[in-house]
């Protein structure tokens, strides 16, 4: 089976290539250019095409594939209206499928639901960095309070941690929000 | 939050109603949250509209009618409550052919021009190398605003030259590559054109057209009935969005807005020209003004006339290829909900037509028409080659179509 897979994210091409991988009868081509798409889709006469639901030139591959006469054989987003699960899954997913008419439902199945699993972890490891980077921010905010309090009162770090995390209970807030409070007052106060 | 709507756009200066509705805070003084999902195709718009991540879309009118019809796709019927706008869109050629087709430094008349594009069709087609014309998506008025013209200029559409879909954000560089050239598409895209020295534009739709309807607003018909006093919300605080983005006075803080990262992410420059009825033509030439090139909001321009849907249904029979059915007609015609405009606007400021549809491209001067609430006129409406579109008759207008 021949499967185009057109992503703008060569990283997130190559985590679902990689999945792909595992099936044996599966060949892969991976497209990350814009220009040259549709001859090279021709080229590559693909049973399935998965395109990320982001990338602007859906358009220009559904037109592609509703008029096209170079076709061979017809592709389409839905091959019957009992794939509607899957296509809603898919969706959610953030991918699009399109499979060449005639195709076995049995065999496309796995091949999508491993895509929209893929489609899945990307996202999350995408959030995951997100999150990462904004600990990492939260942490400088605290280390610049401790660093304030330890320099205008004279305290040492443990102590100016303990006073940022008492603040913090008190007020029912978080560490990181009394921190922010404080480099913030700091700043507007000017004599730092 | 159930008050809570979800609405899809893509980054375009059309999109603005949604967006000034949420940031000016006329949704919020109707009661109800928009949350606004930016996307980069019509088909993830439509994804995202029929599996239920968004409401309500800002959509190409056609693809409407498209997908209620089941057209490329099992039919879903969906409803259009109000129309976003009118025109806005322009046709820009490759530089060195914009100078063969139309005069220096202006806009063109559109049979000049079609006149003159005719003469290097026939040459190029001769050549075997016939012209290529972009447009956004297959069921887009751009796409039938741009054949509607070629076809009345004596160019036959897919016989003489091609017409291929090209996303907004790629045309300028599509132009600039030479895989197509010349596009029709809304703006920014073609001041981002003419800026890069790609393109010169060589008309504005609304000179084919002079009140040719645009993007809509689409829900599902069961999300509309389950929604429907949200809706009529939406629609309220949509005509307050309207009626501000069309005062000069606020085009400058609009465009600004409109520019930032989440929305269109572009240049406040273009877009304020295109909010101001301007348009540079050429690199380095002068602006031309050319009113009502946008028009979002006088003459009830957002009210769904069910005559209008009913014309974009004859021209997705005629490129389509398809036969004439007066069944497919009238479903394509109840697409339009002027029922829900009505029943929304009831009792506001806001002039309510009389009529639900009219004869669209009669009016050759200002007209009063009757109303049911409020006064309104209507200005010049006409197509470029005098047709007229009588609804009674929609069946004769198909035939005399070229």
């Amino acid at each position: 089976m021949r499967i185009a897979i057109i992503d703008e994210s060569a990283a997130r091409a190559s985590i679902i290539q990689e999945g792909l991988a595992t099936f044996d009868d599966c060949e892969l081509f991976v497209l990350t250019e814009r220009r040259g798409l549709l001859s090279r889709i021709g080229e590559i006469n693909p049973d399935i095409v998965l395109m990320d639901l982001g990338n602007p030139s859906r358009d220009v591959l559904e037109e592609y594939f509703a008029v096209s006469r170079a076709l061979a054989r017809p592709i389409a987003m839905f091959v019957d209206e009992s794939d509607d699960e899957a296509i809603a899954a898919s969706v959610d997913a953030g991918v699009s499928s399109y499979v060449v008419d005639g195709m076995a439902p049995g065999r496309i199945r796995p091949i999508i639901d491993l895509a929209v699993r893929r489609f899945h972890a990307f996202s999350r490891l995408q959030q995951d960095l997100a999150e990462a980077q904004g600990k990492l921010a939260e942490r400088e905010t605290i280390d610049k309070a401790k660093r304030i309090l330890m320099e205008s009162r004279g305290m040492p770090e443990p102590k100016a941690y303990a006073e940022l995390r008492k603040a913090a209970m008190n007020q029912g807030k978080r560490i990181v929000d009394i921190a922010e409070a404080i480099v913030t007052a700091q700043r507007l106060l000017g004599d730092g | 939050m159930t008050n809570e709507l979800t609405i899809g756009f893509l980054p375009l200066v059309d999109a603005c109603l949604p967006i000034l509705a949420h940031e000016h805070g006329f949704a919020e003084d109707e009661g109800i949250a928009l949350r606004l999902v930016k996307d980069m195709s019509w088909a993830t718009v439509l994804d995202r509209l029929l599996y239920g991540h968004s409401d309500a879309a800002h959509m190409i009118a056609p693809l409407a009618i498209a997908t209620t019809l089941g057209r490329g796709r099992p039919a879903q019927p969906l409803s259009v409550p109000f129309v976003l706008g009118l025109n806005g869109n322009a046709i820009t050629l490759r530089p060195e052919l914009a100078r063969q087709v139309r005069p220096e430094g202006h806009i063109g008349d559109p049979f000049k021009v079609g006149a003159a594009l005719r003469t290097i069709v026939a040459e190029r087609k001769a050549a075997g190398r016939p012209l290529t014309f972009g447009v956004v998506h297959r069921y887009s008025s751009h796409n039938y605003m741009l054949r509607y013209w070629l076809a009345a200029c004596g160019v036959k559409p897919d016989e003489d030259v091609e017409i291929t879909t090209v996303p907004p954000p790629f045309c300028a560089d599509a132009l600039a590559q030479g895989e197509v050239d010349g596009i029709c598409v809304g703006e920014p895209w073609n001041s981002v054109a003419v800026e890069q020295g790609a393109g010169e534009i060589i008309l504005a739709t609304s000179q084919i057209w002079r009140r040719g309807v645009e993007k809509v607003l689409a829900l599902r018909e069961p999300v509309l009935d389950e929604k429907r006093d949200q809706v009529q919300r939406l629609i309220r605080a949509l005509c307050k969005a309207a009626a501000h983005f069309v005062d000069p006075v606020n085009s400058a803080q609009n465009a600004a807005i409109l520019a930032r990262a989440e929305y269109l992410d572009g240049s406040a420059v273009l877009i304020q020209r295109a909010i101001a009825d301007q348009m540079l033509i050429a690199r380095g030439g002068a602006v031309v003004e050319y009113p009502d090139f946008m028009f979002q909001y006088r003459e009830a321009a957002n009210f769904p006339w069910v005559s209008q849907a009913e014309w974009l249904y004859t021209q997705m029979v005629r490129w389509d290829g398809m036969a004439f059915d007066g069944e497919d007609a009238a479903r394509a015609g109840r697409v339009f909900r002027p029922d829900v405009y009505r029943s929304a606007l009831l009792g506001t400021g806001e002039p309510l037509p009389g009529a639900s549809s009219k004869v669209e491209g009669s009016l050759g001067a200002p007209t009063a028409v009757g109303t049911q609430q409020g006064s309104m006129v209507l200005e010049q409406n006409s197509f470029f080659d005098g047709k007229v579109f009588d609804p009674h008759h929609i069946a004769d207008y198909f035939a005399s179509l070229p």
